[in-house]
Formats: C-alpha cells, sequence, structure tokens
C-alpha cells in the first residue's frame, strides 16, 4: 500500500507543543509511507486540496491525518479523500490535539507520542479495506417527546411541513411549565393567551397524535427506522369517550388530592382535569387519592359520568410507533428548596417557591388571581424576593446560573405591585443577569417605575416573628446586616434536569452532563443535535433556557428534522460487524451478548445455523466481535487485525 | 483600623499574603464572589470594621496590613454560621481563624483586652493544666484596668457555691509546659518566617 | 455497659459543676459507664487555636491519647467548645503535612476514636424512644426551648451530628420526656459566651435576642447543652436585662437536668439549685388538667417574660 501522512499544526493549537515538521520525517520511515508532510491548517480548503494533490501526485492507496479529534472533521477528510477517488474508509485519523498538545506542555514528550499515534494509525491503515454502505429508505415520521412549548413549536413546525408527528407526553396535559405561567418577561403578555392556541393547534392538526399520559417505554433502530413503545399509562378514564365535561369532579367525593398543577398551594378532587384550558380536555383519575382504587366504597365518578367513560380495571397499555426521527424536549424542573434549612427548609408557609407565586398570580391559581399568603389568605404588604436559591450555588450542588430568574423575579415583583399599589417589594439579588432583547430594560423598569427595592446580597436566614418572617440579610454595596420584615417570601428556585432525565438518555443513547442535562453535539456548532444520529435536542433539556431560546430551538430542531426527511433514503453505516461463516462454531454467545438484537440464526441449506447480523440494526459496538470464541466475527474497520496492527506498534 | 477611600491596586496587593492564608486556611479564597451571606448570617456584624464580606474580599486584593489590623478577625466568636452558610463552600471561620492566628505572628493584634484575655487564659493553661477560672479574671481585670469586670456577678457565684480559690493542677504539668515551649520555639520557623514577638513578659505567654 | 472515656473540661469543674454531676447519673441511668480520663488537661479553647492550630490540637490530643491508653473507643464531652478542639485534634493527626509535629508533641497518634458530645451519646446511644420508656415523672405541659448553640452541630462537614441549621435531636428528647418543644428559630444562632467577660454588651445583645424570642414562643425555660451558653444565659441573664432593658427571668437548665428530673431523680440531686435563675416551674406537676387549664388562664396575663417595652431591641441601623 502506498500510504501518505499529513501531520497539521492546527495554527499553534498542536504546533505549539508538537514538533510537527519532526513527526511529518519520522512518519516517512513507517512501512508503505510514502508521503509525509506538515501543514498549517489540514481541514482548510487548500489542506485538503494538499491532500488531494498528493494522492494524484504519489498514487497513494491510504491516507492518515494527524490532527484533532475524529468527531468534527473525521467526515470532512473522509470526503476529500473520497473526491480525490479513494474509498472513505481507506483514510485514518490520528488525535493529536486533544490527545497531546492540549493536555501537556513537554514538547519533546509531545511530540514523541504524536509520532507513535501516527505510527499506529500507519499500522491500522494497512490492514483497512474499502467498505461500501447500502441505502435505506427513511420513515418520514417524527416523535417528539415533551409537550412543553419547545416540543409544541417543533411538532407544528414539522406538521406544518406536511410530516406526521407522534408527540408523548408524561403529564396528562400538554403547555409544560409556561402553562403554570401568569405572565411573560419581558413583554408581561399573559402565558396561557399565547400558549393556548398553540396547544389547540396541536390537538386539532390531523397529523399529530398525541398521547398524554404516557412515557417512552423502549426505543430501538437507527436514524430513519426507529420503533418507539410507549407506555400510556392508566388514567382509569376512556379518553375515546371522556367529553371533558368536568361533572366527575365536581361529584368527586376525595377533595383534598395533591394539586400537582398548583404546585400544592390548593387541593385537587381525585378525578380531575387540571386547569381550564388543559389540552386534551380529558379527566384522570389520581389513583392515590381516590376512594374506588383504595378499596374503599365510591364509584361516584363512574355513575355520574353521562357516557360512561370512567373504567377502574383500566391498566397500562403498550403501544408501538415507527419513526425516522426524534426530537427530545423534555423540559425541566425545578430545584426544591427544602435543601435550604436556613430559608425554613419548606417548613415555613410563607416561604413559597417562585412558581408557587406563579400559580398564585394566576387569574387561573388557587386564589382566582388575588395575592394572598398561604398561611392565613391575608393579603402582604411586604414581599421579600430572594434570587439564586439552588442555582450558583456550590454548597448545594448547582453551581450554574439558571438564567431565568432574575427575569422572572423582576416580572413578578412588578406584578406584585400592579395587583397591590400599597404594597412594598424588595429583590435580595448577587447579580442581575439579563442578556436578552429588552431584558435590562424590563429590570430597570422594575426599580425606576415600579420601586422595587433591589438590594444586592444574599439572605442568611429566614425566620418567623410573630405572623411575620424576618429575613436577614446582606447589603454588600453598603456593607451592612440588613433586616427586612416581610409576610411573603418568594424564593427564586433554579432549574434543574428533568426528573428521570437520566434514563430517558439511556434509552435513546444520548449523553447528558453531570446535572442531567442533555448534551448537543458541539457546543456551537450542532446546538441540537446529540451524538445519535436522527435524535435531536429542544428546550430546556439541553440546559436552562427562557422561553424564546426554548421556541427557538424547537424550530431549529424541527428544521434539521424536515432536512433529514428531504431525503428519500439514508446511508447506512458499514462499520458493522460481518461473520464468516466458515469459522462460525454456531455456539450462539454473540447472539446473546447482542445489546440491540442484531444477530439471529440463519439456516444453511442442510440445517447447519450460522450467526447472521442485521446491518441496519447492528451499532457497531463490538462486543460479539470480542466474546466470538474463533474470532469468526468481526467488526469491519475495527477487526482485530486492525486492533493488534495498532497494539504491536505502540508494544514494539 | 482606619479606612481608605482610594485604592492603587498594583502598589497594595501583596501576593505572599493571598498565598499565605491559602495555605495555613486550605481554603481557596479566589472561590469567594461576594454574596454577602456571611455577612448576613454574621451576628457580630454590627460590631465590626469590616463585614466578614469585606475581609474576604480585602484578601482576595491582598490588603495585609488591613486585614491583620482589623477588629473583625479578633470579634469573630468562630460560631460557624458563615461557613455553613457559604455557597462556595469556603471554610470563612478558617479564614479567620487563620487571619488570627498571622495577626498574633504579626503583633498586630487591634483588641488588646482580648489578646490580654487570652493570654491569661493560656497562661493558667501552661500553669496548672486547667484553666483557673476564679483567678483568671482578677489578672484580666487588672491588666486591662477594668477592675469591676463581672464584680456583680460574684456574691451569686460565691453563694451557689461555683467559685473556687484554689486552681485545679493535673500531675503532668511539666508536659503541658513542654508543648507550649515547642510550639513557641517552632512556630516562626514553619512558615520561615522569621518576624519574632516581641518577647515582652507583659504579652508573652 | 458501654464503656465511654469522659472528658469534662474546665467548665464542669467550676461554673458548672451540675452540668457534670447531671451528666454522671443521667448515663448512669442508662447503663452507659463514663471512664474520666485520668489527669486530663485543658483543651485550650478559643486562646489556642487562635495562638497556633498545633497547640490546641497537642492540647486537646493529648486528652485523647490517654482515652485510648485506657481503653476506650469512644471520648465523650459534654462541652462543644471542647469538642470542637478534640475534634481539630483528631484532624491534625489525620493530615499527612501535620501528622508527625502532632505525633511528637502527644506522644502517639489518636487515630479511630469515636469523639462526640453528651447530646449525641444521648441521642444515638439511647434515643428518645427509651428515654420516653424510663420517664417516672412526665414533664407533661411544660414549654421548654431547646438551644443547641452555635457549636454543637455546625460546621456539618466536621460536626457530622444532626442538622446544622435545624436540629431536633434536643427537641425529640424534650418531647420524649413529656414537654413540649416549640419550633426555636434561633436554635443555633451564637449567643455571644466568648465575650461574656471582654465584650460584656454583645452578651447582652445575643443573649438578649435569643431569651426575647423564647419568651415569644412561650418557652417557660431555655434547655441548654453547653456550658458557655448555660452561663452567658443564666448567670449573666441581669447583665442581659439591664442591657436589653428586659426583665426576662427564664431558667436555663441543662439537657441532662431535664431528663434527670423526667426519670424522677431529686431536683437538688440533679444541681438545679445551682442555676441563677430558679428553676422552680419546672417543678410543677402539670399532668393534672385542672393545673393545666389554669396555667393556660395565667398565661394571658402579661408576665415578665413577654415581649413589649423593649426598647429598639433588635433593628439593625447601617452605622
Amino acid at each position: 500500500m502506498r500510504i501518505g501522512v499529513f501531520v497539521c499544526n492546527c495554527g499553534t493549537n498542536i504546533a505549539g507543543t508538537v514538533d510537527t515538521k519532526r513527526v511529518a520525517s519520522e512518519a516517512l520511515s513507517f512501512a508503505d509511507v510514502v508521503y509525509a508532510t506538515n501543514y498549517m491548517y489540514t481541514c482548510s480548503e487548500p489542506g485538503q486540496q494538499e491532500i488531494q494533490r498528493a494522492i494524484g501526485e504519489h498514487g497513494l492507496q491510504g491516507v492518515v491525518v494527524a490532527a484533532c479529534s475524529p468527531r468534527m472533521h473525521e467526515p470532512t477528510f473522509r470526503r476529500a479523500v473520497e473526491k480525490a477517488g479513494l474509498n472513505r474508509y481507506m483514510f485514518e485519523m490520528a488525535n493529536i490535539r486533544e490527545h497531546v498538545s492540549w493536555i501537556g506542555n513537554d514538547r519533546e514528550a509531545n511530540t514523541q507520542k504524536a509520532i507513535d499515534l501516527v505510527r499506529m494509525a500507519v499500522a491500522k491503515l494497512r490492514f483497512n479495506n474499502p467498505l461500501f454502505s447500502s441505502k435505506m429508505p427513511v420513515n418520514k415520521r417524527l416523535l417528539v417527546i415533551g409537550g412543553g412549548v419547545a416540543g409544541i413549536q417543533a411538532a407544528l413546525d414539522c406538521a406544518d411541513g406536511g410530516m406526521d408527528v407522534v408527540m408523548v407526553e408524561r403529564k396528562q396535559y400538554i403547555g409544560g411549565k409556561m402553562a403554570k405561567l401568569d405572565k411573560t418577561f419581558p413583554t408581561i403578555d399573559c402565558s396561557s393567551c399565547i400558549l393556548g392556541p398553540k396547544m389547540v393547534d396541536v390537538s386539532q392538526k390531523e397529523n399529530i397524535t398525541l398521547y398524554a399520559a404516557s412515557e417512552i417505554e423502549s426505543i430501538s433502530g437507527y436514524i430513519g427506522n426507529f420503533t418507539v413503545q410507549i407506555r400510556k399509562k392508566a388514567t382509569y378514564v376512556n379518553w375515546e369517550a371522556c367529553t371533558g365535561c368536568g361533572l366527575c369532579t365536581e361529584k368527586c367525593p376525595s377533595k383534598k388530592a395533591a394539586d400537582y398543577f398548583n404546585e400544592g398551594l390548593g387541593a385537587a378532587r381525585a378525578i380531575n382535569i387540571p386547569f381550564p384550558q388543559a389540552i386534551p380536555k380529558k379527566a384522570a383519575i389520581d389513583a392515590q387519592f381516590c376512594r374506588q382504587l383504595n378499596g374503599k366504597k365510591c364509584g361516584v365518578c363512574a355513575k355520574v359520568c353521562p357516557v360512561q367513560a370512567v373504567d377502574f380495571e383500566m391498566k397500562d397499555s403498550i403501544v408501538t410507533e415507527q419513526v425516522g426521527a426524534i426530537i427530545v424536549a423534555t423540559g425541566y424542573d425545578l430545584f426544591d428548596h427544602s435543601a435550604y434549612g436556613e430559608y425554613g427548609a419548606g417548613r415555613y408557609p410563607d416561604v413559597i417557591s417562585g412558581i408557587q407565586y406563579e400559580r398564585i398570580l394566576s387569574a387561573s391559581g388557587p386564589y382566582g388571581g388575588h395575592i394572598r399568603r398561604p398561611s392565613d389568605g391575608k393579603e402582604p404588604k411586604d414581599i421579600v424576593f430572594i434570587s439564586c436559591v439552588g442555582s450558583r450555588d456550590a454548597s448545594v450542588g448547582r453551581p450554574y446560573c439558571s438564567g431565568i430568574c432574575c427575569m422572572y423575579i423582576a416580572k413578578q415583583a412588578i406584578l406584585t405591585r400592579d395587583h397591590l399599589p400599597e404594597s412594598n417589594s424588595y429583590v435580595f439579588y448577587m447579580d442581575i443577569r439579563s442578556p436578552g432583547k429588552n431584558y435590562d430594560e424590563f429590570v430597570r423598569r422594575a426599580q425606576e417605575e415600579y420601586g422595587v427595592q433591589y438590594i444586592r446580597g444574599r439572605v442568611g436566614k429566614i425566620y418567623p416573628r410573630g405572623d411575620r418572617m424576618v429575613v436577614q440579610g446582606a447589603d454588600t454595596l453598603l456593607g451592612v446586616q440588613v433586616e427586612v420584615e416581610a409576610d411573603l417570601v418568594v424564593l427564586a428556585t433554579g432549574v434543574e434536569s428533568s426528573a428521570g432525565a437520566g434514563e430517558l438518555a439511556e434509552k435513546l443513547r444520548i449523553s447528558y452532563d453531570q446535572y442531567g442535562f442533555y448534551m448537543e453535539s458541539h457546543p456551537k456548532l450542532r446546538p441540537v443535535e446529540t451524538n445519535t444520529a436522527g435524535v435531536y435536542l429542544a428546550g430546556a433539556c439541553q440546559g436552562p433556557k427562557d422561553i424564546p431560546s426554548s421556541v427557538a430551538q424547537g424550530s431549529a430542531a424541527a428544521s434539521k428534522v424536515q432536512s433529514l426527511f428531504a431525503h428519500d433514503t439514508i446511508e447506512t453505516n458499514p462499520q458493522v460487524a460481518l461473520v464468516n461463516e466458515r469459522t462460525c462454531i454456531s455456539c450462539g454467545k454473540c447472539i446473546q451478548v447482542c445489546p440491540f438484537g442484531a444477530i439471529q440464526w440463519k439456516e444453511l441449506r442442510g440445517g447447519i445455523k450460522k450467526a447472521e447480523v442485521l446491518p441496519t440494526v447492528c451499532q457497531g459496538c463490538g462486543v460479539c466481535n470480542a466474546t466470538c470464541p474463533p474470532k469468526a466475527i468481526q467488526l469491519q474497520h475495527a477487526t482485530d487485525n486492525q486492533i493488534l496492527a495498532e497494539v504491536n506498534e505502540l508494544c514494539a | 483600623m482606619e479606612r481608605t477611600n482610594t485604592l492603587s491596586i498594583q502598589q497594595s496587593r501583596d501576593n505572599d499574603f493571598i498565598r499565605e492564608v491559602e495555605e495555613a486556611s486550605g481554603q481557596t479564597v479566589s472561590k469567594c464572589y461576594q454574596c454577602g451571606n456571611c455577612m448576613a448570617s454574621c451576628v457580630y456584624t454590627f460590631a465590626y470594621d469590616y463585614p466578614v464580606t469585606q475581609i474576604m474580599r480585602l484578601t482576595q486584593l491582598g490588603q495585609r496590613d488591613t486585614v491583620l489590623g482589623s477588629s473583625s478577625i479578633w470579634l469573630c466568636a468562630n460560631c460557624q454560621a458563615c461557613t455553613t452558610r457559604c455557597p462556595q463552600n469556603i471554610d470563612v471561620a478558617q479564614v479567620m481563624e487563620t487571619l488570627r492566628v498571622m495577626s498574633r505572628k504579626a503583633n498586630t493584634v487591634s483588641q488588646r483586652d482580648i489578646r490580654v484575655f487570652y493570654d491569661e487564659f493560656l497562661r493558667s493553661v501552661k500553669t496548672f493544666g486547667r484553666v483557673f477560672e476564679t483567678g483568671l479574671l482578677p489578672v484580666y481585670n487588672l491588666r486591662t484596668k477594668r477592675p469591676f469586670t463581672d464584680f456583680d456577678l460574684a456574691p451569686r457565684l460565691m453563694w451557689k457555691g461555683k467559685l473556687s480559690f484554689l486552681p485545679a493542677r493535673i500531675k503532668k504539668r511539666k508536659k503541658i509546659a513542654q508543648i507550649f515551649e515547642v510550639i513557641k520555639r517552632d512556630r516562626f520557623s514553619k512558615d520561615g518566617k522569621a518576624r519574632p514577638e516581641p518577647l515582652s513578659s507583659q504579652t508573652d505567654i | 455497659m458501654k464503656r465511654v472515656a469522659y472528658y469534662k473540661g474546665c467548665s464542669l469543674e467550676g461554673l458548672a459543676v451540675e452540668y457534670d454531676r447531671s451528666t454522671r447519673i443521667v448515663c448512669e441511668a442508662f447503663g452507659i459507664e463514663l471512664v474520666e480520663i485520668p489527669d486530663w488537661n485543658c483543651c485550650g479553647s478559643t486562646p489556642a487555636h487562635s495562638y497556633d492550630p498545633l497547640l490546641s490540637a497537642a492540647l486537646a490530643g493529648r486528652n485523647l491519647a490517654i482515652a485510648a491508653d485506657n481503653g476506650c473507643d469512644m471520648v465523650m464531652t459534654p462541652c462543644p467548645g471542647c469538642l470542637k478542639s478534640l475534634k481539630g485534634a483528631q484532624e491534625t493527626c489525620e493530615d499527612p503535612q501535620q501528622r508527625k509535629a502532632f505525633v511528637d508533641l502527644v506522644g502517639k497518634d489518636v487515630d479511630g476514636l469515636k469523639t462526640v458530645s453528651l447530646l449525641q451519646l444521648l441521642y444515638e446511644e439511647v434515643g428518645a424512644e427509651a428515654l420516653q420508656k424510663a420517664v417516672q415523672r412526665p414533664l407533661t405541659g411544660h414549654v421548654l426551648i431547646p438551644y443547641y448553640g452555635c457549636l454543637l452541630t455546625r460546621p456539618a462537614q466536621k460536626a457530622r451530628f444532626d442538622d446544622p441549621e435545624n436540629p431536633i435531636s434536643m427537641d425529640r428528647l424534650i418531647e420524649a420526656t413529656g414537654a413540649t418543644a416549640p419550633d426555636f428559630p434561633y436554635k443555633t444562632e451564637c449567643c455571644g459566651a466568648t465575650y461574656g467577660v471582654t465584650r460584656n454588651d454583645f452578651v447582652g445583645r445575643l443573649g438578649g435576642r435569643i431569651l426575647d424570642m423564647a419568651a415569644r414562643l412561650g418557652g417557660e425555660a431555655i434547655v441548654v447543652a453547653c456550658p458557655l451558653c448555660q452561663q452567658n444565659l443564666d448567670m449573666r441573664q441581669k447583665q442581659i436585662n439591664k442591657y436589653y432593658k428586659s426583665a426576662f427571668n427564664l431558667p436555663v437548665p441543662y439537657i441532662s437536668q431535664i431528663i434527670g428530673l423526667a426519670l424522677g431523680i431529686d431536683p437538688k440531686v440533679l444541681g438545679l439549685n445551682k442555676l441563677c435563675v430558679s428553676p422552680r416551674v419546672l417543678l410543677e406537676d402539670r399532668t393534672q388538667p385542672d393545673q393545666e387549664a389554669q396555667r393556660v388562664g395565667a398565661a394571658v396575663k402579661p408576665g415578665p417574660n413577654q415581649p413589649g417595652g423593649i426598647a429598639g431591641g433588635e433593628s439593625i441601623q447601617p452605622s
């Protein structure tokens, strides 16, 4: 084989601590290497042309590029060598940036390591074979997981483009956190007025199938051809029949069920529709509080239901859907402030979270939109807001900024003044983070027009004195301790990843960070893609986000899906396992270990059984290869011979 | 300490000071983001010349003299409220403790009476192995020229039988005295900064 | 019988003799054998660690070493200040950089010892349930304020006991005696005891707010587990009243005395007569309903502990 080696300087990223010239000249001594050079930016257009020129000029049959991580530029170089007439798999990359130059300063050691990595890549390349992909049809149906504003936006965009969309929502209603908000910053427009029509669209579009009160059970397949199992949780109400008339709720005798929608501020009935504008507007029974389901005599709802929709025998059911792409928009949860012992740890009824206050402000909330405090229903006069509760706080494991609290506090303080002109609002803050369009002006208005008293400092302790709360904090600008007596304290609880985010990520085979937020493929250039092809992200599941950003991401993910669905077929990845039937001993171990069910028995003439790989299902993990006793099953492009060649070079 | 309202950063920043504080306290001073929670939680803020948050800030800026001469570090009771509530997990009380030790070594203790009390306390421990409460107070009162401190308590305590007139002495007093001597001998050599404390009999233990 | 080394500390020899006495009696009642560390010395307290942390570690460490020599694996001290020094000694001994200096000074390492406060010992080794079963003389009808002080549970990483912001161990023990323990917001606020001698006004201010809050909650007594808190709030209560322009008359018994009382032990034996503010109110038997009614009636009348008339007690003005 005639091999060419191209060592990238990457400006000074690599050349700063690696002698790239020496790496290239050393490479010339490796077996089969006939050409080697170093280049300033190999990924640039002239850099790629240099590779193509060398292929022609030196009759190269294989190419090694020593540069960055293959994650970004392996596709670039594969395309480049392909244009020059080579098979794209006759190419290898040695990572001498992330694995060498960025992690060490010792130039000599770095250079030596880079030489070793290049030698290994060359050794492997000598065993490479041309591989060819085949084409698979794309199923142009989209699955959207999560029915918050990001998921709704993505679903509507794709449905508008004529695609079939399946939406799965864990709760019994769509709308997510936004459905609970009263108004939105910085325009103070009514949240349900702008979200409501979109929610209705989801329910009315013929090409959107909505599974509410449902969760993802399992996902298999790959880009263009996913199979999804969806668990429809038992709601004990036949939604095909339910008209949402609300008679059952009215008559339900279990009046102390948890009111999740109102964040525990009110009480719900065991059978209910969470809020008047709920989509789907269907009743569901909370089994924990239902008398009938807890062995008591009741069944009132079943008796009053005019369409006999109540079904106490209902069980969870599983439905299967086939889709070609998945948008994950599972949103976020709010930090539980009971971690803050100094703020009463949830023991004081008049120390509430921001989302609870949002429900208090809402006309459809527990107090009909009148600001009252939970303990005694009195109208508060002094209201203290505390920012960064569960944000920027390493002591509770949340060192990141939640990004939305500064704004929602300003909004709530403004609304408070609107509702109760005689009241005083105080905001304890560390910094004000308001970088969005018209955001900082909004925070200034809270202070200048609405007279909200901003105090720069954290609060150390909250405790009751009489029927009020004492808020003991600091004004660091003045360098003094301050005390505010408050009737109501609102904690700006921060954003955390959605409960169960990790489990769903494992089903989707996408990565997530230490806080449970899903990882995008590239923080700048691939913001809505994941590392699993065909799976995209939208909204706060990827990190704390406000409504405009979530909506923008929903549309961005939708456009990614539309460009995928613009093709009728996609190329399969040929880097899959392959069985050599002559050496296969039919032990079946590979079938047992394959995590994807990609290997099955194949009956030859004479009834002999051999293992067979389904190339469209195989994910190329290599477990079968490692398990196979006679090494009859080999993962293409990472065969035993190829890996051993690398190891031999390293140990030589 | 008198406050200054102007500061030339380059001329006044003592980087060694920052390093010494971090090494002795085991805390990273630059972690402090000035949220003010320590100041908010400290029940002694009313008495400090610089609230804790500002002590942390002055330390970040390497203001050795201001910090070691402040009243705050000697009025801190080490009650741990700051440490308990620091969102950045800084052991602020430990930083304050380190500053006290440094201020003793540099002989810049701003609160003479507190130092006298501590000295007499340690002298009592060194002599008897335990603290002789009844003996400690008169010496302190004499040395701080406040002869009547706590005299109002004496009759009742006497009546309750809580005042002893003889110190409790332990047997191995020599061992205790030896610990004191070794510490005194080594405590400057450890950090290599031989800036010995003036050894007047008045201020040394 | 559980064998525990007992480090009583200097206070319990002088101004807190009743703490020592009641500690011994209560531990004995629950089958805990206290082995007083022979020839123990002062831990050096705050003056030692502000002089040199190693001095504090060595002084406290010597006591731990003697405890280990006496075959004990657990050391209990009723004084949270002493406990802090003992834990500091352990930490110094475990620190690879200081271990040698420590061992040189103390003579041996002090690895593997568990150091606890009296409260932790009673809560974890005896427990509220066992106490409840052992009660002979229930304190039903009494309202006792649990005050832990600043050091008992803080900092959490070092104390490793109960909650740093809202500890509940003493609450549970008080409740086990039949008494009521209100949710006291100043459970862990510093009382200023360190400055009893040197800054009496601090005591007035900080002690005053604690007494004030206790009174607001209808407390009849403040139960403590620290000799310094006790002296500060009890012995200096008159000084506090003078500074705070108040007329508090709240007894400040130790938790061990309260438990002893509930066990039916003679108040004198527990040293309740040693308290400066008379704890007579605690001796009233309120288990009879008619007396309960009397008490409720009496509480309506403004007593000396009712707040009011406190001029500018708490507000903080920027100066």
